[in-house]
């Protein structure tokens, strides 16, 4: 049975340790002989004083409150929730990856850098950019990584009037968020009928201060971008630069690729498409792909191969900098390197099409009992809406919360922004039909409940740890560590 | 190959019949012509798992791994020793295959450890408030330029030349594409100098950033820094190893009005320089404009104790362009992994590690000056890691020691080129005697 857990801190018995460190075995000097006294702690951090065990059952008591891949169905739209390979982890944890100093001499990191090479050009050939930049830690720091390319470009050729960057109104938050921390303005362009971007309305936006736009495709309705040759006429002969979002890249692999459909920019999302985990929160990586004329512009520094192997090539003038220290979040690349040798082109052409017959069929299983607001072929993920069961008084939210109770974790909801009570299901290409059915049976039985027992629903989750949370009461008094929770 | 597809080719005909179609490919009638591949992905073959293992296997042997050689590298990762319980629990799949903790009732493992990890931060630095990490030290510190930035409506920070070379890098790739002006402020004796400090800060400057113990391993004074910035009214921002501060007053306690610093020292492994964490520390002054992820405490709707993300009308899915930083992602399973550390080692263990590598640090850094054959960089106190000036270029005796597996210290000039016979060795708890007098006796061997 799973039990509340009381805070670490509060475990604590004064005086209780785990001895793990050596003895000291070279002279125990006094500190304050080493270091002035001005500089020294008077009084001792309140780090947790507890035992090995202790802490063994404490991480192993929060651990078993959450709910990960590998506890069941985790349809979280946009965020790609796939099975992740326990052979990744292990390869991953060998010590000739975990154990390498970043500076130590380039002939002792050979496989190092082989790693980063070939994962540079397979991410290439997969996406149709030329060079891939590995550095960037997550997806938002790969948009700001494309981002920052985009304007070092348009400056390095003297154009320095395009100060703006069009998002369409359906796109990640990230995105416009992303165009601000690089400096640029952002402008809005709505979504037409189907989900598509506005021709129209992209076009009357175009400017010679446009830098670009940043779209994905599919869209975050998980829709195709049926006029994405169009799109990309519109911006080019605008002067901009089209910017791919790699968030939904699990849907395309080996079906088409961002360079030829015409983006010149490319972030991925390796813990998402590449299968890396999530960890709760990161470690993600995020690399970003360029189109040959933009490779100077890429962060440095980029590995390269000579006759003498592999090595780095930091004396890039034109190169926006660094991001991040040293080379990315090396060992995530380990593990979507593994992923990629492991499945080839045809695994990978066929996780997409998978990924894409399962949104569908969960699309057919319940457009007659949850409103579907675009009624065509979807991609990786399906986009309905709960405006029947709101007018019932069950939100989207409810229905997620209610999703728990079946063993399932709930969709994304509310998103993207323009659909009314969004419910956006990515099911993965690794979940069996099975899986998909029992998933189909759950939702139908809370669209039935909607309307017969509502309250069941408005009252979800019922079985977990703890119920429904006081959100505004956290906003109004934040308490944010345990000594502030100690004062209050 | 491998797949991991669960579906057989009977379920699949029977799925695309639902859906009135014949084939996976007809899914992508929507993708024109004109840009659909006509043909595989150009991949090298597909390998089985016992293929890949062979394969992975090989490429790790091609790099020179820290359990064969003895370490004396650092300038920002150690080689610090990782106790077993921390990759026992971190592997556990509730932890690291978990999304963000965005539905609380099924992540209260995730932020429980989170709210414990900002505690411990705040209990280090002597601030009141955290975030639930950052990327990596260097990227922390390009965030809390720009919360300097905001929050003093000034576009220009100064920062020691003592501060990391790729965190001053990243700060500078950062700063440019906000038009903030980066002044770098040199030093003397190894520590930042403070009369060029003074003469420089204005009622222009946002922000001045330090770090201590700072890229020589030299611990700054940082509670001067803070009254010449405060003087000004600009920020202090402290850059700190936050194992250091088992031993040394913290920043919060010497004016800093952020503090960020790089978490990899915290019970994850080198890794090639990444993935590790960065962690950001601040008074509830600054609140509103902190970057990332933050956990809160309250109740639920019987009363009970929950933790859940908070204050999250700062963050990007809820302010889009307007936000205070685009982070989402973070490093949450490195921060996990610093948290069952500090949680390990507790108040006196962690104390016990920095005392031992302050100590081994020391009789390296005396049995070395012992030699005649190198002098110290600078006289100013140090923690972990120090400067010598060799009678040699330390490339050539890298090069010898690595012949004896040792992997010697950091070229100083490639950062510095006023130092052209500099090497800065960095010593951890992991060394032992025997190790640090076969550098000595090495070092002292290929200097003839």
């Amino acid at each position: 049975m799973i039990k509340q857990e009381a805070l670490i801190f509060e475990k604590s018995v004064s005086g209780r340790k785990a001895d793990i460190l050596p003895m000291c075995d070279v002279p125990e000097t006094s500190i304050d002989t080493m270091i002035p006294e001005v500089f020294l702690r008077t009084e001792e951090a309140a780090l947790p004083e507890v035992s090995e065990i202790d802490t063994i059952r404490h991480f192993t008591a929060l651990s078993q409150m959450n709910h990960g891949v590998d506890s069941g169905f985790y349809p979280l739209g946009s965020c790609t929730m796939k099975y992740n390979p326990k052979v990744n982890e292990a390869v991953a944890q060998y010590r000739g990856f975990t154990g390498v100093h970043p500076y130590q001499p380039e002939q002792t990191v050979q496989g190092c850098l082989e790693v980063l090479y070939q994962t540079d050009r397979m991410l290439a050939e997969i996406t149709g950019m030329e060079r891939v930049s590995l550095q960037p830690a997550a997806g938002a720091h790969g948009e700001m990584a494309g981002l920052m390319i985009i304007k070092a470009y348009h400056q390095h050729r003297g154009d320095t009037k395009r100060r703006k960057i069009v998002v369409p109104d359906s796109s990640h938050g990230t995105n416009p968020a992303s165009a601000a921390v690089v400096g640029f303005d952002v402008i809005e362009v709505k979504s037409n009928q189907a989900g598509g971007v506005d021709l129209e309305a992209l076009q009357a936006v175009m400017s010679d201060e446009i830098a670009g736009l940043m779209l994905t495709n599919p869209s975050t309705l998980g829709l195709f971008e049926e006029n994405i040759v169009e799109i990309a006429k519109i911006v080019h002969q605008a002067g901009g630069l089209l910017y791919y979002d790699g968030a939904n890249m699990n849907a395309i692999m080996g079906k088409t690729r961002p360079g030829d459909m015409g983006f010149d920019v490319v972030h991925l999302n390796l813990h998402k498409t590449f299968s890396t985990p999530h960890g709760g929160g990161g470690p993600g990586s995020g690399p970003v792909g360029v189109k040959k004329e933009l490779v100077p512009f890429l962060p440095g520094p980029v590995v390269e191969s000579g006759t003498n192997g592999y090595y780095l090539d930091g004396d890039r003038p034109l190169s926006i900098g660094r991001v991040k220290s040293f080379y990315g979040n090396f060992l995530v690349v380990v593990k979507a390197f593994a992923y990629i040798r492991s499945l080839g082109a045809k695994g990978l052409r066929e996780a997409s099409e998978m990924a894409v017959l399962n949104a569908n069929y969960i699309r057919a299983g319940l457009c007659e009992d949850y409103e579907l607001p675009f009624g065509k072929t979807c991609m990786h993920e399906v986009v309905f809406s709960a405006q029947k069961q709101a007018k019932a008084g069950v939100s989207a939210l409810d229905i997620a919360k209610r999703l728990i109770d079946f063993g399932y974790h709930p969709p994304t909801i509310y998103f993207p922004l323009i659909v009314k009570e969004a419910l956006m299901i990515e099911p993965t290409e690794t979940e069996s039909k099975e899986t998909l059915d029992a998933f189909i049976a759950a939702m139908k039985q809370i669209a039935r409940e909607a309307q017969e027992n509502p309250e069941v629903v408005k009252s979800a989750p019922h079985d977990t740890i703890v119920g429904r949370l006081d959100e505004v009461k956290a906003v109004r008094k934040p308490v944010l560590t345990f000594s502030q929770k100690a004062d209050a | 190959m491998a797949s991991y597809l669960s579906t057989t080719g009977e379920e699949q005909q029977a799925m695309l019949k639902k859906l009135g179609l014949t084939s996976r490919d007809a899914l992508f009638a929507d993708i024109p012509g004109a840009v659909r591949l006509n043909r595989e992905l150009a991949l090298p073959e597909a390998l089985s798992e016992m293929e890949l293992i062979t394969l992975m296997r090989e490429l790790a042997q091609k790099n020179t791994d820290l359990d064969s050689y003895a370490c004396f590298l650092g300038a920002g990762v150690y080689d610090h020793f990782i106790p077993s319980v921390v990759g026992s629990l971190t592997s556990r799949q509730e932890f690291y295959t978990a999304y963000t903790p965005y539905q609380p009732e099924i992540s209260q493992g995730t932020l429980q450890a989170i709210f414990e990890f900002q505690s411990m931060i705040c209990e280090l630095t002597g601030m009141e408030i955290a975030n639930a990490s950052m990327y990596d030290g260097a990227t922390a510190l390009a965030e809390a330029v720009a919360m300097a930035v905001s929050q003093t409506g000034r576009n220009e920070v100064l920062i020691a030349s003592t501060v990391s070379p790729e965190h001053r890098q990243v700060v500078q790739t950062y700063a440019h594409f906000k038009n903030v002006r980066v002044r770098e402020i040199g030093f003397q004796n190894g520590t930042i100098d403070l009369n060029e400090l003074e003469a420089s800060c204005s009622a222009q400057t946002a922000a001045v950033i330090v770090q201590s113990p700072n890229f020589f391993g030299v611990i700054e004074e940082l509670s001067r820094v803070a009254d010449l910035a405060h003087q000004q009214k600009a920020l202090f921002i402290a850059s700190v190893d936050p194992l250091s501060l088992a031993i040394l007053r913290s920043p919060g306690e010497l004016g800093a009005d952020i503090v960020v610093g790089d978490g990899q020292c915290l019970g994850n492994p080198i890794s090639f320089g990444g993935p590790g964490l960065g962690f950001m520390a601040t008074n509830k002054a600054l609140m509103r404009k902190l970057p990332g992820r933050v956990v809160g405490q309250t109740t639920d709707h019987d009363g009970k104790r929950a933790f859940v993300l908070t204050l999250q009308t700062r963050e990007q899915h809820i302010r889009r362009d307007k936000a205070t930083s685009n982070i989402c992602s973070n490093q949450a399973l490195n921060a996990l992994a610093a948290t069952i550390y500090l949680t390990l080692l507790g108040k006196a263990g962690l104390k016990e590690v920095a005392t031992l590598c302050l100590r081994k640090a020391h009789y390296l850094h005396d049995r070395l000056i012992a030699t005649g054959k190198f002098t110290p960089a600078f006289t100013a106190p140090f923690f972990k890691e120090f400067a010598v000036i060799g009678t040699t270029a330390p490339e050539g005796l890298n090069k010898a020691l690595l012949g004896d597996g040792i992997i010697g210290g950091y070229e100083l000039k490639k950062a510095y080129p006023e130092f052209e016979y500099g090497w800065l060795l960095a010593v951890t708890e992991k060394r032992t005697r025997q190790e640090i007098d076969q550098l000595v006796e090495k070092v002292v061997k290929h200097c003839d």
